[in-house]
Parts: structure tokens; C-alpha cells; sequence
């Protein structure tokens, strides 16, 4: 979340789309309802079935699974053409002035400018600024510099009080801008034609961000990033969002009324808020799906301010620190990036990784990931301690160098491949919770060894009695599997750490059971007898193993205050803080300004650097003041970064530093002090005058919200364009030869089969939690087994009429891939879809049993998977599977 | 553990105020349900079945989100989950929480022959007393809810007691501690009441909900627990919520007419017994006859 939970109650509006916060987060649930009592705010709830956060939703709207991006792209579209969107924010906030290489081709025909038909990957060096400084029309430039010294944009002159009354719309000029002296300005032909570059015709190199970046701060220059957005958008009219959402034009304009009302006459006083979850991200364009969001977000002014954001609800209780701490692939902690096989030496890993300033030249960025070096550093200190030094790189030859892709189903698919050939899994029950089950099942079979740390015998432990599997093959299984009993949740002391990233601290409530033991101590005692049998028979490279930093009291039984404590960070030399603070050798460092990156501190993690100081766990903290009432609770737990509650919280005051809603008073700039202070931490330089045009958006080298994604952001292009998903029951009405996001890769073994309706797969098929059930544990519990009995599928009474299927019957659902058992839940709550013209089903299935558990064992279920049904398919950014909208077919069993 | 006379003034640990203070003993109490905020996630069920150490039992698949069709001996509280296709084909998904109601005017009260089975409490809460109750069912007919369910087996009625153990030590039912949403309250009638009215007027005002209001049914002279609802006026698309809930003549006639002249007539048998006394002496030893139950 850039907010938090409890500030959802300080919003004015609400869209909650890909997410059921009030099935899956009920306790959190309580701060929208919040909004809604106290503030009379606005829910709108859209979401392939109407579900119980529906049940409290103003209104609702039901979409077809994979199709957000068009309704998204619709409300953009619909904001821009009816002006209402927030003109000063937009201007100086983010990257709509700044102007696009020539060549950027938008993707009318599906691709974008650079695409290699032949590798399915995009060379992105034209998705970068132009370069050039300030481009505004001559006319304009006149009055844009205000008498603070700050750019205003040319819109606003002429208007009294510097806020349109009549509207805030911008003119959307779609034809070249001829004779109006823009210095870099390409033929109109460029945009839409056929320019864009192959990538056979440009070095691998892409390129880096201009330093002085061409901008128009009248948001008319035909290449700047505004006019690129409408363009782009204006496809998305309420028609074409009907034909592929499935959602009625009149429903959708109420909604895109309702939602971007808050900003009509361009009024900057309200706040609106998306909320969001799995159901975005499972998709096969999950992290575009999200960036459409977060743009619409920019355009309405609604990021950094109480009530508004992005408010991604993770799903369990410490998935975000599991993030935080590098639970993907290809980041370091803090979300360092991952050295690669081309980082020769840590100063080329620096160099590639520490972004330079990429910005207007009259503007200021702080570019706070310029401190990478002191990052990194202190992270390697904290991982090879004195082993790490200067004269050898601080052991960044240690690290591993990502070669390919090792995301979950990659490492799947390397097992079934062969070449994975055993797996440690904690905390996850790997049969079940990837897509394309079978495969899982028979990947396990080919590995040598397998260790599973749970709670329970669960199917991943015992995948070789999954359903299908006779005697004979099950002696043929050679797998050696460990199973640990591991302790549970409540067992553990340690942090969680939030969706609104806040490191609490928790007590364990008793001691593990029987045998089970914590999960750090037996990931040391397995680590330390492999450094044993590293010192005793050495090996190819025993270095990292040898010098990993290890200091902790007992070392088989590694105290978690301790860990917290490293990560958190430490002096190893007597040093001074930026402000001039000492600090000790040995001493907690009191936050991140105090990292170096010439090996006197470590950090295991820089975000969470001030988590654990020298007065102590900040984490544990429990004090309940919230002296501004707008539910910060300064006091409360420690919250990353630097306890900062809502992020880039500098773009709730207006460019004077001044709360765009007095009412709602996060943090402001103090004249008499020349600083910018408040209730909040301030996300920003604090010492920056306004006048000094420095951008909010510190972590990107632009200082602005990027509406514009450029160079290697994103792999699928600098806009989210709406492409089906995988499986779809029909070709994507924007372009039927592109129809699926060019660059995501399928899958290549014999069990990756993917299907489509003129196989007979023409029901839209949908998967999902339930209240009553925590994934793949509650099962093996009798409460909640009381709860919710069985499996089931939840079917419209259309398609249960077409079929005979009477609610109770037993069914089957089929996909290319296998086929799931259930009885059916016949409901009004999921109807009928007009899919481009064509009449479309939708049914859907809550995942939580498989073939062990209460009601699995006592013989009350078919003991199928839902995740035997869902494709090996991953979104191409953040490499999660697409388990929302897939195609199968139903019939009764 | 404080003396259940005790009053809490301040608990460790606990966000917003001192629940049930002052309300254990004399003041009525109210449990106030805002239906139009209730999301159907059950904890008020799991709550009631761990404080009260009710056994689990099997359930069946049966079409719906319902844990079970009604309440049982020993499954108390139970959310009604109802879909609802309004006039103007938006759905609405209903979820009320369906218990004892707590009477002002208690049916089961009424109905029940056996001495001391049902008690009514000053602050309103409705208690059966399983140790004297005898398994006639009564009760079980004389409830225009359908709340109270025999057990077969202790020949004995249950149905939710609103916490009476919890509320006595001046803390709230277990069902309002648990609900996460705060569509649950707990306080004086008088208090639940003027939320409830402000929260509907609120509906009706900003949420598009003209018809909103707050189920406190005067026919049985309102109840201890109150609804606020989408729609006051079809209260039973909310799973059965009878709109004017009645006790069955038979108890109300029993109660209000019979009772009454029975017991004129008890009255009226004293001096004529001492009449007969006067005129015809004391009666004589008779043998022993069977003594006719009562």
C-alpha cells in the first residue's frame, strides 16, 4: 500500500476491483466501512462476481476476468475527455509534459514500437524522452514561470484564482501541431505509423534517460507523454469497454462518473482511493493491469494524499515482508537488483544499478536511489561481514549472477525438466498453490529429494499419493522426501510486517508442539552443517558459504531479535550520522541517512534501517496517540521507510507546499523554519524549497509520477494496452491479430496445454478464497471445516438451466489441462456476459481443498485441486501465474 | 475474576469504550446489528461456538454461503445469507445474523409451564435456565422467531443466552468482541437505539436507501437486539425477519384472559372456602388419596 489500512477511512471514494477485502481481509474491511459511515464515501465494487464486499458496494459492476485494463483504460479516457482530472498535479508531479523520442510508436496494431517477432521481446530504445529542456509553446512560456519562482502551466492563465471552474479539460489535439515552433517536433505519421524500430536495427544497448529531458508544460506538444495518454486511451471508448468487459456502456459511464467525480472542476480537495489485490495481479498482464490503476491515480492527483493511493492488501500476514526481504527472484532486500552474469565487478553492478537524475533542467529530483552504493554496500557487510572488504569487492563475487528467469513456475518447470533436482519448500504447499497442479505433481516425482517444513501432512508432502497415482507408479516414485514438523505462526516470536508495511513486532503464544522446531533453526542447522562439510571436504567455491556473516549467540538457534537487529542495521566503526550525529561502533543505526558505503555500516535491508535503534524494537512499539486524527498512530509499530506512513506524501500540498485539503493535514512546508514538517514523515528532501521544483516521486530518477513507463520499466510496453489473457473466448476486439500480450512465453512440456473455445472450452473460469478458509491450512481444522464443508463451484442459474445442473449436483469442470469435482452452488451472484456480442459464461472456484484435510480424508470430496485446471502461464513483469480467467468446459458428473 | 456486582471501569488492552458499562444490571441492553454493514464473515459464529464450548458437528453442502439451514441446540448464532434481485435488476446480497431476539414481551417466557426454566433479567436478556427446564417445547412454539431448538438427547432447550456469564462481569456478548466490520454493538437500549435511527436516517439520506430503518418490533414490545435494515419495509427477504412478529394466541390468551381469571377465580375460592369452613367445620381424616400432579 503507498496508504495504509487505516487511512482508507480518510477517503472520499473507493474503487476496490481485483480484490474481495471484505471476504479476504475482513479486519481490514472495517476502515472502508469506516469511510462510509463517517464520511458518507463511495464504494464501488467491480469484480467478476458479486461478492461480499460487493454486498456493501454502491455499486457494482461485473467484469470478465483479464479484461481491467480496458475498463481502466475507459475511465482514463473517460476523466480526460470530461476534464476531470487534477491540472497541477498532472503538470508538475509527473512526466505528462515531458516529450517521447521520436519513433515511440503506440500499438494500434497491438506492438509497440521495437518488438522482435522472433525472441518476443521488445527493443525498448525508443520508449525513452526526448531530450531538450523546456518546449512549451513560446506564448505560453511567458507566464509560466509564477512569481514563487515555480512553473505554472499555461492552462491556468486567464482563470481567476488559478483553479477552471467550467472544467478542467486540456485540449486533446490528435494532429501535428504544425507551425507552432516546437524544436524537436516529428511528422504526426510517426505516432501511429509504421516508424518503430526492430531491434535488428539498433544495438542491444537501449539506452538511459537523457539527463535534460524536452518538456511542454501546455501539454500540447503531440509526442508529450499527455497527448501520447489520450491517444492512446481514446481507443477506450464505453463502447469497446463494453464489448470486452462485458460490462453495460450506461453501468460503465456511471461508474466512470462516480469515480472520477471527486476531481470535477478540477477541485483538488477530495481523495479517492483503489484497492486492490490477487485479482489483478494473477493475470497474464497482472503488473500492467496495476500501472493502469496507478496512472489513472497520477491523473486524478490522488497519489500520496490521506485517502488516496494505491493500496495493494497482501494476502497473508507477512507477504510484504517476504517481499521486503527478496522473496522474487531478482532482487537483493530492499529491492536492490540482482547482479547479473554482465556485472563483472561491483562497481559495474553499482553502475548499472544506481540511476542518474532524468528531469527537466529547471526541476530538481532527489533521485534517492542514487544511495544504491551505501545500500549495497552495508547489505554485503551484513552478509559476509569482515569477509567483505574494499579490496575485494565487498565479496560481491559472493552473490549469485542471475543467468535466466528463476520465478516459481521456472523453478517447476526446470524440476519436471530435470534439471531441479531437489527443493527445500516453508511456509507454502507447492502442489497446490502453483498453476497446472499435475505438472507440480510430476515435477516432485522426477526430483531427487524434497523437504517440506509444515504443519500439517499436506499434498505437497504427499504428492505421491495425489489422486490418479496407481501402486505400480507410486513404487516407481524414487524421491526421497523429508517431511519437518515445523512450529506455526502463533509459536514464532518475530515481525510481520503489514500491507501498510508496518514491522510489528509479535510474541510467540506457547512452544512448538512435540517435534517441531522453528523455522530458523533448522534452516541454520542445515546451514551449518553444510559449511561443515564445506571446511571438511571443500568444494567448487566454498567462499560464500565459509564467510557468510553468522554472529548470533547460539548459532543453531539464531534469536530473531538478533536477526531483527542486523537487518535493521549497525555501525562497525565510530561514524557520523549526515547530520553530524555520532555514532558508535557496535551501535544501532537510527535509520538509512546513516548508511556508508565504505564498509563502516551494515544493513541487512536499508528499508527497514531505523526499524531497531539504540532505544530499542521500534517495532514493538504500542502507543495508540493520534494526536492529528487522521489515523497516523506515529507510535504505533515502525513503518517503512523511516516510519513514514502514506509514501510520496510531499503531493498532498499544492506547489507553494501547502495541504491541497486543509481538512486532511499530512505534512506542509514551514516558511519560518525552511522546512517541510507535519503529522506525517515527510517523503522528501526536507531542506527543498518549493521554489526549488523538486519532484515528489523521489524514487524515480524523473523526481515525477511516470504516467509514461520508459525504457526497461516494464517488458510489455511504456502504456498498459488490454490484451487477452491467455485463454480467451474470443480475439481481442483492439487488434484480432495481437490478440494476447505479445511478449509472454508458453510453456513447452507435454503437460502445457492451453486451450480455446473451438476445443469446447467456452466457459470463462475464475479462482478465489473464501472467508471461512485460510488456503490449504484450515481444512485439517474442524471449526472451520463446520464453516464450509466442501468444495464447490459456483455456476449462474443460466448456464445450470442450459445444463440441467440443479444447485447440490456434482460437477465437473474441465480445462486443456485436467479436470476438478465439486457440487454446484447455483446463484444469481455471477449472470451472464455480452462478450463482444457473444453471450458468455462465467463460473468460479475457491481453491482450498485438495486431497488431505478433514473432509478429503473422510471421503466427502473427489480430492481434485482447483490448480489442476489453471494454465503455466506468468505475467511477464512480476512473473506471476495468470489463476484468474481461464477457459473449461462444465458438465454435470 | 471480578464479583459479577462489580463494574469495570477500564480494560487493558481495549479500543473504544468500557463495553457494557452500567448495563449489566439495571439499565436494558441492546444489541444493535447494522445489516447494511455486516459482510457475512462468520466470526460472530466461531465466537459463539468457542465461548459457549459447543461441540463441532458435520455440515452439509446445501447451496449457499449458510453454515446450516437454521440455528440448532448448539449452533446459536447464524448469519442468513439471501440473494435478493431488486426491482431494478440490481442484486443485493443479504447477510443478517440471525439469535435470539431478547423479547420485551418473551413468547417462550410466556409459553413455558415449568417454574423458573425461562427468566427475564431487569436489563432485558432472556435466560433459559436448562436445570429446570422439562423439555416440554413450549417455548419452542411460543417463539414467533423460531430461536429456541431442542436437544433430543438432554431432553432440554438452548438458544443464545446474549453472554449472560460475559455481560454480568460487564463485558460484551462474544459475538460483538469479534465482529471486525463493527456492524456489531452492544449498549443500553436507549444508546443502540439512537445509532441505529442515525444510521438508517443516514442510509436513507446518503445511500440511496429510502426505505431504511430499524427492526424493534412493537408487537412484542420491542427486543434487545435490533436490526438496522436496507429496507424496513420487506423485512422478510432478510431470511424469515417476520414483519409483525406475534405470539401464538393460544400463549397470549393463556397469559392475558385465562391466567387472569383463573387466578379471579383463585381469589374468589378463599372466601368461599372459608364459608364452608364456617358452616360445615374442619374436614375430617380421610385415607390417603393419589396426589394429583399439577
Amino acid at each position: 500500500m503507498t496508504n495504509g489500512w487505516i487511512d482508507i477511512k480518510n477517503t472520499d471514494m473507493m474503487l476496490i476491483m481485483g480484490g474481495n477485502p471484505a471476504e479476504c481481509h475482513p479486519c481490514g474491511f472495517k476502515w472502508p466501512i469506516e469511510a462510509k459511515l463517517q464520511r458518507n464515501a463511495k464504494l464501488i465494487v467491480v469484480d467478476p462476481r458479486f461478492t461480499r464486499t460487493a454486498a456493501n458496494a454502491d455499486l457494482f459492476l461485473q467484469i470478465r476476468p483479464g479484461s481491467d485494463i480496458a475498463f481502466l483504460g475507459g475511465l482514463i479516457n473517460y476523466a480526460i475527455a470530461q476534464g476531470h482530472i487534477a491540472h497541477d498535479y498532472l503538470v508538475n508531479y509527473t512526466n505528462a509534459a515531458f516529450i517521447v523520442k521520436e519513433g515511440f510508436k503506440l500499438p494500434e496494431d497491438g506492438l509497440y514500437s521495437g518488438f522482435d517477432s522472433e525472441t518476443h521481446v521488445y527493443d525498448k530504445s525508443t520508449w525513452n524522452y526526448e531530450q531538450g529542456g523546456n518546449l512549451t509553446r513560446p506564448a505560453a512560456t511567458a507566464g509560466a514561470l509564477g512569481s514563487a519562482g515555480v512553473l505554472t502551466p499555461p492552462g491556468q492563465r486567464g482563470s481567476e484564482g488559478g483553479q477552471a471552474t467550467s472544467g478542467n479539460a486540456l485540449p486533446v489535439d490528435t494532429h501535428a501541431l504544425t507551425g507552432l515552433g516546437y524544436a524537436a517536433q516529428g511528422p504526426a505519421g510517426a505516432m501511429s505509423g509504421s516508424g518503430g524500430a526492430t531491434s535488428s536495427h539498433h544495438p542491444p544497448t537501449q539506452g538511459t534517460l537523457p539527463p535534460n529531458v524536452a518538456y511542454d508544460l501546455s501539454l500540447q506538444h503531440p509526442r508529450c507523454v499527455y497527448q501520447l495518454l489520450a491517444r492512446h486511451y481514446a481507443r477506450y471508448t464505453p463502447e469497446m469497454v463494453e464489448r470486452i468487459t462485458g460490462i453495460p456502456r450506461d453501468q460503465f459511464l456511471k461508474a466512470a462518473d462516480l469515480f472520477t467525480s471527486i476531481r470535477k472542476g478540477g477541485d483538488m480537495k477530495k481523495a479517492g482511493t483503489i484497492i486492490y489485490a490477487v485479482g489483478w495481479t494473477q493475470h497474464s498482464s497482472g503488473t500492467q493491469i496495476i500501472r493502469t490503476a496507478a496512472m489513472l491515480q497520477l491523473l486524478l492527483g490522488n497519489i500520496g494524499r490521506a485517502g488516496g493511493g494505491m493500496n495493494a492488501l497482501r494476502g497473508h500476514s507477512n507477504i510484504q515482508g517476504a517481499t521486503d526481504l527478496a522473496g522474487i527472484f531478482d532482487i537483493l532486500p530492499g529491492y536492490l537488483k540482482m547482479p547479473a552474469p554482465d556485472d563483472v565487478d561491483v562497481a559495474t553492478y553499482l553502475k548499472r544499478s544506481t540511476p542518474t537524475s532524468s528531469k527537466p533542467p529547471e526541476w530538481d529530483s532527489f533521485n534517492y536511489w542514487s544511495n544504491t552504493p551505501k545500500f549495497a554496500v552495508s547489505f554485503l557487510k551484513a552478509m559476509y561481514g569482515d569477509a567483505a572488504r574494499k579490496d575485494n569487492d565487498w565479496a560481491f563475487h559472493y552473490l549469485p549472477k542471475i543467468d535466466r528467469k528463476y520465478s516459481w513456475v521456472e523453478i517447476w518447470d526446470s524440476m519436471y525438466n530435470g534439471r531441479v533436482k531437489g527443493l527445500l519448500t516453508f511456509g507454502m504447499n507447492g502442489v497446490q498453490i502453483g498453476p497446472n497442479s499435475k505438472k507440480n505433481i510430476d515435477a516432485l516425482k522426477k526430483a531427487d529429494w524434497l523437504v517440506v517444513g509444515e504443519l500439517y501432512p499436506d499434498e505437497t508432502s504427499e504428492f505421491w499419493r495425489a489422486p490418479g497415482t496407481t501402486p505400480e507408479e507410486m513404487k516407481g516414485i524414487q524421491t526421497t522426501v523429508y517431511r519437518l514438523p515445523c512450529a506455526g505462526f502463533a509459536e514464532k516470536d518475530g515481525t510481520f510486517v503489514n500491507s501498510a508495511r508496518w514491522l510489528q513486532w509479535k510474541n510467540a503464544a506457547l512452544p512448538p508442539p512435540g517435534e517441531a522446531r522453528l523455522d530458523q533453526d533448522i534452516l541454520a542447522q542445515i546451514f551449518l552443517k553444510v559449511r561443515d562439510l564445506y571446511r571438511s571436504e571443500g568444494g567448487v567455491f566454498p567462499d560464500p558459504v565459509l564467510n557468510l556473516r553468522w554472529p548470533y549467540t547460539q548459532a543453531d538457534h539464531p534469536s530473531l531479535a538478533e536477526v531483527a537487529r542486523e537487518i535493521s542495521g549497525q555501525a562497525l566503526a565510530d561514524i557520523t550520522d549526515p547530520s553530524g550525529q555520532p555514532i558508535k561502533a557496535g551501535q544501532q543505526l537510527p535509520g538509512f541517512a546513516a548508511l556508508k558505503d565504505d564498509g563502516t555500516t551494515l544493513s541487512g535491508n536499508w528499508l527497514y534501517c531505523g526499524s531497531w535503534t539504540e532505544a530499542g524494537n521500534q517495532a514493538a512499539r504500542r502507543n495508540t496517540d493520534d494526536p492529528s486524527g487522521l489515523g497516523i498512530y506515529p507510535n504505533w509499530a515502525w513503518s517503512w521507510p523511516a516510519n513514514r506512513r502514506v509514501m510520496y506524501n510531499r503531493a498532498s500540498c499544492d506547489l507553494a507546499g501547502k495541504p491541497w485539503d486543509p481538512e486532511r493535514r499530512q505534512v506542509w512546508w514551514d516558511e519560518r523554519t525552511g522546512r517541510w514538517v507535519g503529522n506525517d514523515v515527510p517523503d522528501f528532501k526536507t531542506d527543498s524549497k518549493p521554489a526549488d521544483h523538486m519532484g515528489p516521486f523521489i524514487m524515480n530518477p524523473e523526481g515525477v509520477g511516470r504516467i509514461f513507463g520508459p525504457l526497461a520499466a516494464f517488458a510489455d510496453g511504456p502504456f498498459p494496452e488490454h490484451y487477452e489473457p491467455v485463454e480467451s473466448p474470443i480475439l481481442n476486439p483492439l487488434h484480432p491479430r495481437q490478440s494476447n500480450n505479445p511478449v509472454v512465453k508458453r510453456f513447452e512440456t507435454p503437460l502445457d496445454k492451453y486451450g480455446d473455445p473451438s476445443q469446447g472450452f467456452n466457459v470463462v473460469c475464475t479462482t478465489y478464497r473464501l472467508t471461512e478458509h485460510y488456503h490449504y491450512w484450515t481444512k485439517n481444522n474442524p471449526m472451520n471445516v463446520e464453516l464450509v464443508p466442501e468444495p464447490f463451484v459456483e455456476i449462474p442459474h443460466d448456464l445450470a438451466n442450459d445444463l440441467g445442473i440443479k444447485g447440490g449436483d456434482r460437477v465437473k469442470v474441465t480445462s486443456a489441462r485436467a479436470s476438478y469435482i465439486a457440487k454446484a452452488m447455483v446463484t444469481g451472484r455471477i449472470k451472464p456476459m455480452l462478450i463482444d456480442g457473444k453471450k458468455t459464461y462465467q463460473i468460479g472456484i475457491p481453491i482450498h481443498w485438495g486431497y488431505r484435510g478433514i473432509a478429503e480424508d473422510a471421503g466427502r470430496t473427489a480430492l481434485t485441486s482447483a490448480n489442476l485446471l489453471s494454465p503455466t502461464v506468468v505475467d511477464p513483469n512480476a512473473y506471476t501465474p495468470e489463476f484468474k480467467g481461464f477457459l473449461v468446459k462444465l458438465e454435470r458428473a | 475474576m471480578p464479583a459479577g456486582t462489580l463494574q469495570i471501569k477500564a480494560i487493558s488492552a481495549h479500543s473504544g469504550s468500557v463495553p457494557g458499562r452500567g448495563v449489566q444490571r439495571e439499565e436494558e441492553v441492546c444489541k444493535y446489528i447494522d445489516v447494511t454493514t455486516c459482510i457475512g464473515c462468520k466470526a460472530c459464529e466461531v465466537a459463539c461456538v468457542e465461548w459457549n464450548d459447543m461441540p463441532f458437528q458435520q455440515t452439509t453442502f446445501d447451496n449457499t454461503y449458510q453454515t446450516m439451514p437454521a440455528t440448532t441446540w448448539n449452533y446459536w448464532n447464524l448469519i442468513k445469507f439471501n440473494e435478493h434481485q431488486r426491482e431494478d435488476g440490481t442484486l443485493q446480497w443479504l447477510m443478517r445474523k440471525d439469535q435470539c431476539m431478547h423479547c420485551e414481551d418473551p413468547g417462550c417466557l410466556r409459553a413455558c409451564p415449568a417454574d423458573g426454566a425461562i427468566v427475564q433479567y431487569t436489563n432485558g436478556i432472556v435466560d433459559f435456565q436448562q436445570e429446570n427446564c422439562i423439555g416440554c417445547q413450549y417455548c419452542v412454539s411460543g417463539c414467533p422467531f423460531d430461536i429456541p431448538k431442542f436437544n433430543s438427547t438432554t431432553k432440554k432447550v438452548y438458544k443464545c443466552t446474549l453472554c449472560s456469564d460475559r455481560v454480568g462481569q460487564g463485558l460484551e456478548p462474544a459475538c460483538i468482541k469479534s465482529c471486525p466490520t463493527g456492524c456489531l454493538k452492544f449498549g443500553t437500549k436507549t444508546d443502540m437505539r439512537a445509532v441505529a435511527d442515525a444510521r438508517a436516517k443516514q442510509l436513507r439520506e446518503h445511500s440511496g436507501f429510502p426505505n431504511a430503518g430499524v427492526y424493534d418490533p412493537p408487537s412484542i414490545g420491542g427486543t434487545h437486539v435490533i436490526y438496522v435494515l436496507h429496507d424496513i419495509t420487506k423485512p422478510e427477504l432478510y431470511g424469515g425477519l417476520p414483519a409483525n412478529p406475534q405470539i401464538p394466541p393460544s400463549y397470549t390468551v393463556w397469559k392475558r384472559v385465562a391466567k387472569p381469571v383463573a387466578l379471579l377465580l383463585g381469589l374468589f375460592a378463599a372466601p368461599v372456602a372459608f364459608f364452608h369452613y364456617v358452616t360445615e367445620g374442619p374436614k375430617e381424616p380421610q385415607p390417603p388419596v393419589r396426589e394429583v400432579p399439577r
